[in-house]
């Protein structure tokens, strides 16, 4: 038979081509920055268990010039992965409601939730360990 | 050569075809279906349907107006016990299809909701928005999922009915992905191929509207009934002649000339107030409508564009919100292909080929002359439609005789043999050489795209809307030097993998049949009936007239032209009243 | 302003190419033309083997997808207009096998199409001679959107997800099993959820939204999806519970 249909393979780098399939992988890539943001979290916890001297330690790390870069490269991740979510949660979740209250809803519910926990951190850090 | 066997083979895949093969497998799973379509079913030309489907619901309404709007409405050329059947069997299919889940439109009862329709005494037409088409075709093909007894071959050609001793023994058929010519052999077989608009220039219909399914029973010896009968829809848009739905009128839009005025008045379809009224001004029947623009051309009321005259759609006193919701699809192509958003400017319209009351002569229950041989939908001629099809009447007649075609087919399959495998593809073979003469030919000097449009242009002039005896003698002169140069027509494709140029020229090969049979019907009839108008005899002729054409195929010869009966029964031939004075 | 453009358009027959090629054609301008007019003008006058698949030309039947400038589009659809003074590129849809020219092989859809069942299976049985089942306007209208789809596929050609995993069921499909799913007449969510749900199903979508974005009956394939996987989330753990009690 003459038949002969061509496949044809997909690039390495197909996620390049078009500005929509960069912007998706620019989104999937904040996953990794949370992650990371989450493990630091985690090795503050652990440094803070060890005692002061490691906790020391972890406070130097994060108030380096390195860290203040990694944790602004991760909060704008983090804000961009919130945005992006934000922005197609009407799509996931049909509600009754108009789509632009659904996002507001979720802004507003994350300005309620910062609030609190901004208040609670500067509790702390008034009562603070030494 | 291939050879599939199996109990029934059902051609076309669009609504009627897809019916009847439902219904062979609902009711009979154990007999084998092989569903052809030369496109994939999705694409099938049911799907550009837009208006509705009619079917008696209303308290208020009866079987019986359906009976006398559509008999009154074919100008008395219906078999009127066909159409008896037809209205009664109506509502049932409607149905059915609703509960297999078509997403009727609904009235807040939640009961579907009808809408009027044109030549209609009472609302009965059922309609899905207004992509009806759509979403019964998308109904059907997802139905026919169900059962695995139904095996399609999609993107297959069939260019031959293989006859045998009278009667059908299967079909030759191109895989057109591969050329590979195979031969289906079945018990009995059913067309469902469709229409022909491409036969004209101007036309609603899309690129698959061939005519192949009435070309090759016609080769096979069933006469083609009726075809003078070509009904122009009143609104299509100019250049494409993309359809505008006769619902944007059954909902209120009226029709204006380049004075703004309803001129629809002028001819007995008045008078325009108060409005809306059924049967009366913009809901008259197709074939008054179309009429009437050639009129106001004549005496240049009508619009000029780059693209010819039109007249004016005018629905914008519905309001955007009635227009979103009942005639979204009407928007979106306005605004698509014309630049013109309905809701706020009128839409630029004329009347286009949208429909063939003609075709396979079948009797009432679908079956041909041809033992086996059964035939359904726009292909077939029943006649429930006589000389002029009511619009909304065709979603559901679909459905009525796809229905009965299965029924029918199924049972001339139970009580009949296999046809013997050799002498099917003996029979498949000489179809197979037929085209390998075409394929092969070198040094050819005509080509499909010329030919085809010197087609189209003297079928639009001879045997358009108003048609005299000089403009149809020559268009049938014309045609025989077509089919003459069509036997030195030359491929510039010379592949087997998907070869379309073939595809094309085996599709003209079609057109040029059935053209021929139009044509010299439409010259034969020397009366005016319907959507058959003769200037040299503008009245309506029972005493001579009162009965089917039948085209008779003679080979390379001009077709013979016969006659047959009209089955009268309830009703007898009145004058057909619109506007005021309608019943 | 030019009056005429220039298209460059993928040519192969596998009776003659070892692999696709372009081919460029110079057709007139004119405003109100989409692409596959300049497809059939070449065809008609230019070269009768150009091979594409095109019926209604009004953006319903599906037929005549393909990438144009790299975006899927219908040819039917795309306005010479909106290509300007630029080369128009037209290649075969994304993602699938190319046949011959611009057709491709569209056999693993068909097969995932009917592997969601996509027919109703209806919730309770209601003879012909009762009459319609009652659906009113609010019950229709939350699934309508989702019945427009007409199969062009040029959601599978913009979804990277169905060329990373070619057994992924893709956006179209189970966009029709969410319209049956939400269908008040329909209760075979169960019979679908095996396919549904499983690897291939909807769980293999990373929410990328590329088929939204390219759907041009707004059908929305996305937002089914999403919200196929929070009803399955749901329907799980309430299988979880009760698997619990018994």
């Amino acid at each position: 038979m003459s038949r002969r249909p061509f496949i044809r393979k997909m690039r390495r780098s197909w996620w390049l081509r078009r500005r929509r399939t960069l912007f998706y992988m620019m989104r999937e890539l904040t996953s990794l920055f949370i992650g990371l943001y989450s493990a630091l979290l985690a090795l503050g916890l652990v440094q803070l268990a060890r005692g002061s001297q490691a906790w020391d330690s972890f406070i130097a790390l994060i108030t380096s010039r390195g860290g203040v870069i990694f944790q602004l490269l991760c909060f704008a991740f983090a804000l961009f992965h919130s945005v992006t979510w934000f922005a197609v949660t009407p799509k996931a979740v049909p509600l009754s409601a108009p789509a632009k209250a659904v996002i507001g809803a979720h802004y507003a519910v994350w300005a309620v939730i910062s609030v609190v926990v901004l208040l609670l951190a500067g509790r702390f850090v008034d009562g603070s360990i030494q | 050569m291939d050879v599939v066997p199996a109990d029934i083979l059902v051609i076309g895949a669009g609504g009627a075809g897809l019916r009847a093969a439902i219904s062979i497998a609902e009711a009979s799973p154990s007999l084998a279906v092989s569903l052809l379509s030369k496109v994939y079913p999705m694409r099938s030309h049911t799907v550009a349907a837009e208006g509705g489907a009619a079917g008696v619901i209303k308290d208020n309404d009866s079987l019986d107006n359906h009976f006398h709007d559509t008999v009154a409405g074919g100008d008395w050329l219906s078999d009127q016990d066909a159409v008896e059947l037809f209205v009664k069997t109506a509502p049932l299919e409607l149905t059915q299809i609703e509960h297999w889940g078509c997403p009727w439109s609904r009235e807040s009862s939640g009961r579907v909701a009808v809408r009027p329709f044109g030549g209609m005494k009472i609302e009965r037409t059922w309609y899905a928005a207004d992509k009806t088409g759509f979403h019964m075709l998308h109904t059907l093909f997802q139905t026919s999922l169900k059962f695995p007894s139904i095996r399609r071959f999609d993107e297959f050609y069939v260019t031959d009915l293989l006859v045998d001793d009278g009667r059908c023994v299967g079909a030759a058929a191109i895989e057109i992905r591969s050329g590979r010519m195979m031969a289906f052999v079945a018990r009995a077989v059913i067309i469902a191929m469709g229409g022909a608009g491409r036969v004209f220039p101007f036309t609603t219909n899309g690129a698959i509207k061939t005519g192949d399914g009435m070309a090759m029973a016609y080769r096979a010896g069933v006469p083609l009934k009726d075809m003078e009968f070509v009904q122009y829809h009143p609104t299509g848009l100019p250049g494409t002649g993309i359809l505008i739905t006769e619902g944007a009128r059954g909902e209120g839009g009226i029709l204006i000339n380049k004075d703004g005025y309803r001129y629809l008045q002028d001819y007995n379809l008045g008078p325009p107030d108060p409005w809306p009224r059924k049967k009366a001004m913009e809901l008259g029947p197709r074939d008054r409508l179309s009429q009437a623009f050639w009129h106001e051309q004549k005496k240049a009321r009508t619009v000029k564009t780059a693209y010819g005259d039109v007249v004016h759609l005018d629905i914008r006193h519905l309001g955007e919100k009635k227009i979103d919701e009942r005639l979204p699809m009407v928007r979106e192509l306005a605004t698509t292909y014309c630049g013109v958003d309905p809701v706020h400017a009128p839409i630029p319209v004329r009347p286009v080929v949208h429909y063939f009351m003609g075709g396979i002569h079948t009797d009432i229950e679908t079956a041909t002359l041809v033992a086996g041989l059964f035939a359904c939908g726009e292909c077939a001629c029943v006649s429930i439609n006589g000389a002029n099809r009511l619009g909304s009447n065709s979603l559901t007649e679909l459905l009525v005789f796809g229905a009965f075609a299965g029924r029918n087919a199924a049972a001339f399959a139970t009580s009949h043999p296999l046809p013997r495998e050799a002498l099917v593809v003996s029979l498949a073979r000489a179809a197979q050489a037929r085209i390998r003469t075409l394929f092969e030919r070198e040094g050819g000097e005509e080509s499909t795209s010329r030919l085809r449009k010197l087609m189209t242009h003297t079928m639009e002039t001879g045997a358009g809307i108003y048609r005299t005896r000089e403009s149809l003698e020559e268009t049938c002169e014309f045609l025989t030097q077509l089919r003459d140069r069509y036997d030195r027509l030359q491929l510039e494709d010379r592949s087997n993998v998907f070869n379309t140029d073939l595809i094309q020229a085996l599709e003209l090969g079609s057109m040029l049949e059935v053209a021929q049979a139009i044509a010299h019907s439409a010259l034969r009839r020397e009366e005016s009936r319907g959507s058959h108008q003769r200037l040299d005899y503008p009245e309506r002729d029972d005493s001579n007239f009162l009965k089917h054409s039948l085209a008779i195929y003679r080979g390379t010869e001009p077709p013979d032209i016969d006659y047959c009966d009209v089955t009268i029964t309830r009703s007898k031939p009145g004058k057909r009243v619109y506007g005021d004075g309608a019943p | 302003m030019s009056d005429t453009v220039l298209l460059s358009i993928t040519r192969y027959d596998p009776e003659k190419h070892s692999e696709p090629v372009f081919q460029s054609y110079t057709v007139p301008y004119h405003e109100d033309w989409v692409v596959l007019d300049a497809l059939n003008y070449i065809k008609d006058n230019l070269d009768g083997t150009l091979t594409f698949r095109w019926s209604c030309h009004m953006a319903v039947c599906g037929s005549c997808g393909m990438m144009i400038n790299g975006e899927p589009k219908l040819s039917c659809n795309a306005f010479l207009r909106d290509y300007q003074d630029k080369t128009i590129k037209v290649e075969p849809l994304d993602g699938f096998p190319i046949e011959r020219d611009v057709v491709v092989v569209i056999d693993s859809f068909m097969v995932k199409l009917a592997s969601v069942k996509p027919y109703l299976i209806a919730k309770e049985e209601r003879a012909l001679s009762e009459g319609e089942y009652l659906q009113t306007p609010a019950q229709l209208a939350v699934f309508k959107h989702y019945t427009q789809c007409i199969n062009c596929l040029l959601c599978y050609a913009a979804c990277p997800q169905t060329k990373l995993n070619e057994d992924f069921i893709g956006p179209a499909a189970l966009a029709l099993a969410h319209r049956y799913n939400l269908d008040t007449r329909d209760g075979g969510k169960k019979a679908r959820a095996e396919t549904v749900t499983s690897n291939e199903g909807i769980w293999e979508c990373t929410f990328v939204g590329a088929c939204s974005q390219v759907c041009p009956k707004h059908v929305d394939p996305a937002a089914a999806i999403q919200q196929t996987k929070i009803s399955a989330s749901v329907d799980w753990f309430k299988s979880l519970l009760q698997g619990n009690r018994s």
